[in-house]
């Protein structure tokens, strides 16, 4: 899509809301370099949102909408949970579905868009809860890795089931007391990082989303690598301030210390070769860019 | 964007021309063909213009989905891919109708309990796939043998359901499905089911189209609801997701769509007229006795029908063609002479003389049965004692019935 598709008709302009007008003003779609910098100088693609107040997620949703590389031909496939109720808001087409099948929706998605636009990139992010990927949701999540489904899932790891209320998920820590797990949880932090290596993910990262840079780097990866390669899986620690009992100034300190070197969010990335291979092409060709841009002030 | 109506006499890269539905389904030449049910549906497919077939093993519409794979692999449809459960099968099948493909898939029994929570969210997406039902047990001790009892699950899912009789209803049905479902004022997913066995793998002589024709390809811009492929505004759906506000405008906006969904049930019964030529089939309703039925029992009603005009009594038939939208006024008028209304089916529950009970007046004229489940077959001859024994005539005692 470019940006002429979401121009207002002039007669309509007025009665457009406000938002809607920034964003065919002054949001990023099209440009090339877009990153978490243009937060505070453009429109952002996400308007308002109804996450509680200071909660990560709502950091993370806007460091990786500014990063897509390609918006304007991404389609988002959420799930079931506190993430859904940020999805409307969002200026991306997104699907909202079931529980859980979010990967499957993104599998059928992906391979329309391809049929229809043979020609053409088109993007498929997915972004969902960890009960939605690792719980209900796990067979679909592998299944998709298994084909080779060329998309990208972003898992919001924040080890419980938020939206129903804080009850026991695969990605809780062991010993964690909450809701069904009277007695704390009795089994591991299910490894799913490792797992999406073997089920064949061609590019892995476990991190917090404590700094815009390094949440840049990694989305603008998953989803060149999802296009070209295979299926990309980045798992990003967004804690849920509310069910661990901190307020709303709590959740940054509470990644960076989740990310130290020994601690269960310290950055672990997996690269497949032909996605080292990938990146490599990329960097060299971003390195030209940047070289005849220089060049071009310089004569300028 | 895909203009429907341009890409008419052009040719596909399978060298099939687009055609002009009606012309195809009314005025095209037929060429009489002895297929199974299944080699029936892999035919109507390939002349479907169908851009995603999503397929799941379960008996008895295995080899169907078997079949459209090999038209993938010739290249008639744009992809083809076995999921990993009718659930997750169903979820694809909606992922790609999100995308705007025209989509495809088969399943049965168990695979539509697996699955059953993606068909009201299909309905509320207003995704107009087509899935055929080839109905089969869904009862413990398990059983893969012919029982509709499914299909009682998939009425009030918010999908078109339809039922066929033959192979050359279902034929017929899934090139006219699509142009149902895909009407703006519907745009709603079907269900077309069939009993299985008896349509799937029996052999019978089928009218089947030109192969060299299709279907116009499908338009995702004439949906009522915004194509999810980026290509449309609005990028934004909503400020305020309904599903966080616990107030009467949230509910107003869920009840409100809910009621358009069924609404829309409804604006597809001119267009299902229009192409399956009426809701419901009628011969001989001036008589006192009635058989109403959908599916093979149709047939096993017309043989019984046969038997008792040998023995001088007169019965009409009624075919349901569509079980949504439901032939309400359809069925009250045919069965305004009735005395007895018969409704034969292959379910324990007789779902379908509750739908006729709750539609009619005096609604003690319906007998519901006989029933057959668990894969019986339904000889016309039980029909005909269950018709003798209420009118009180006498009737030879049928073989293991005692007397
Ligand atoms: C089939 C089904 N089962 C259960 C639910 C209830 N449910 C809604 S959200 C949710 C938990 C979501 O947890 P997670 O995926 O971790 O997302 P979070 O809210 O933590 O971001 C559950 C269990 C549902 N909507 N559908
Ligand atoms: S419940 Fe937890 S995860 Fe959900 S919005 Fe609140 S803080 Fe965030
Ligand atoms: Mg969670």
């Amino acid at each position: 899509m470019s940006k002429e598709r979401i121009k207002i008709s002039e007669d309509l302009y007025d009665i457009m809301p406000s938002d809607y007008q920034d964003l065919v003003k002054s949001a990023t779609y099209g440009k090339e370099d877009r990153g978490w910098k243009d937060i505070g100088n453009s429109k952002e693609l996400i308007e308002q949102h109804s996450l509680c107040a200071g909660c990560p997620e709502s950091m993370a949703f806007r460091y990786i909408l500014a990063s897509l590389p390609n918006p304007e031909d991404t389609v988002m496939v959420g799930s079931t949970g506190c993430t859904s109720l940020v999805f409307p808001m969002v200026a991306v087409h997104n699907i909202h579905s079931l529980f859980g099948n979010q990967n499957a929706i993104a599998s059928g998605l992906k391979r329309a868009l391809s049929v229809r636009f043979p020609d053409r990139v088109k993007d498929v992010v997915v972004l969902a809860g960890d009960g939605a990927t690792v719980d209900i949701g796990l067979d679909m999540t592998l299944q998709a890795w298994f084909r080779q489904e060329k998309f990208t899932t972003i898992c919001f790891d924040n080890e419980l089931y938020a939206n129903t209320g804080g009850q026991e998920s695969g990605l809780m820590q062991k010993g964690f007391v909450a809701k069904m797990a009277p007695v704390g949880k009795l089994f591991d932090k299910v490894r799913l990082p490792e797992i999406a290596r073997e089920s064949g993910c061609h590019y892995v990262v476990n991190c917090t989303v404590s700094k815009p840079s390094l949440v840049e780097k990694v989305i603008r990866n998953a989803v060149h690598i999802a296009r070209e390669i295979g299926p990309t899986y980045l798992q990003l620690y967004t804690p849920c301030i509310l069910e661990i009992g901190k307020n709303s100034m709590e959740g940054l300190q509470e990644m960076r210390d989740s990310e130290k070197p020994t601690e269960r969010f310290a950055y672990k990335e997996y690269i497949s070769e032909p996605a080292k291979q990938l990146l490599a092409e990329m960097a060299a060709k971003d390195k030209e860019r940047k070289a005849a841009a220089k060049q071009l002030a310089g004569q300028a | 964007m895909a203009d429907t109506h341009s890409v008419i006499g052009t040719k596909n890269k399978k060298g099939q021309t687009y055609t002009d539905t009606w012309k195809m389904m009314n005025e095209a030449p037929r060429t009489p063909s002895f297929f199974t049910g299944s080699e029936v549906i892999k035919e109507a497919v390939r002349r479907a213009s169908c851009d995603v077939m999503i397929a799941y093993p379960i008996t008895p519409q295995s080899e169907a989905a078997a079949l459209i794979g090999e038209l993938f692999a010739e290249g008639y449809i744009g992809d083809y891919f076995r999921g990993e459960s009718e659930f997750a099968v169903m979820s694809q099948c909606a992922g790609a109708a999100f995308g705007g493909a025209r989509v495809f898939t088969t399943t049965a029994g168990p695979g539509t309990m697996r699955a059953m929570e993606n068909f009201p969210m299909w309905a509320g997406a207003r995704l107009p796939i087509q899935m055929i039902v080839t109905c089969r047990g869904i009862n413990s001790p398990l059983s893969i043998q012919p029982d509709t009892l499914e299909i009682a699950y998939l009425l009030n899912t918010g999908m078109l359901v339809w039922h066929a009789e033959t192979a050359q209803d279902f034929f017929d049905w899934i090139l006219k499905g699509y142009m149902v479902s895909e009407e703006p004022d519907v745009h709603l997913p079907l269900a077309l089911c069939c009993d299985g066995f008896f349509v799937t793998h029996t052999k019978d002589v089928v009218n089947l189209t030109p192969a060299d024709m299709c279907l116009p390809p499908y338009d995702p811009y004439r949906s009522p609801v915004p194509c999810m492929d980026m290509e449309c505004p609005p990028v934004r759906m909503m400020r305020d997701p309904f599903v966080m506000k616990s107030n009467y405008i949230s509910y107003a906006t869920h009840a409100s769509w809910q009621q358009e969904i069924w609404a829309a049930i409804e604006r597809s019964r001119k267009h299902s007229i229009h192409w399956l030529n009426g809701l419901i089939d009628a011969e001989n309703t001036d008589a006192d006795i009635v058989i109403v039925a959908s599916g093979t029992a149709v047939s096993q009603g017309r043989e019984a029908i046969r038997l008792l005009e040998d023995e001088g009594v007169r019965c009409g038939l009624i075919k349901v063609k569509t079980l949504r939208p439901w032939p309400e006024e359809e069925i009250r008028e045919a069965t305004k002479n009735a005395k007895h209304i018969f409704v034969p089916e292959f379910n324990v529950t007789g779902w379908l003389a509750k739908e006729i009970r709750a539609t009619i007046p005096n609604h003690q004229r319906v007998h519901a049965g006989p029933h057959v489940c668990g894969g019986m077959t339904m000889p016309p001859e039980i029909i005909v004692q269950e018709i003798k024994t209420a009118l009180g005539m006498k009737s030879f005692s049928l073989a293991g019935r005692g007397s």
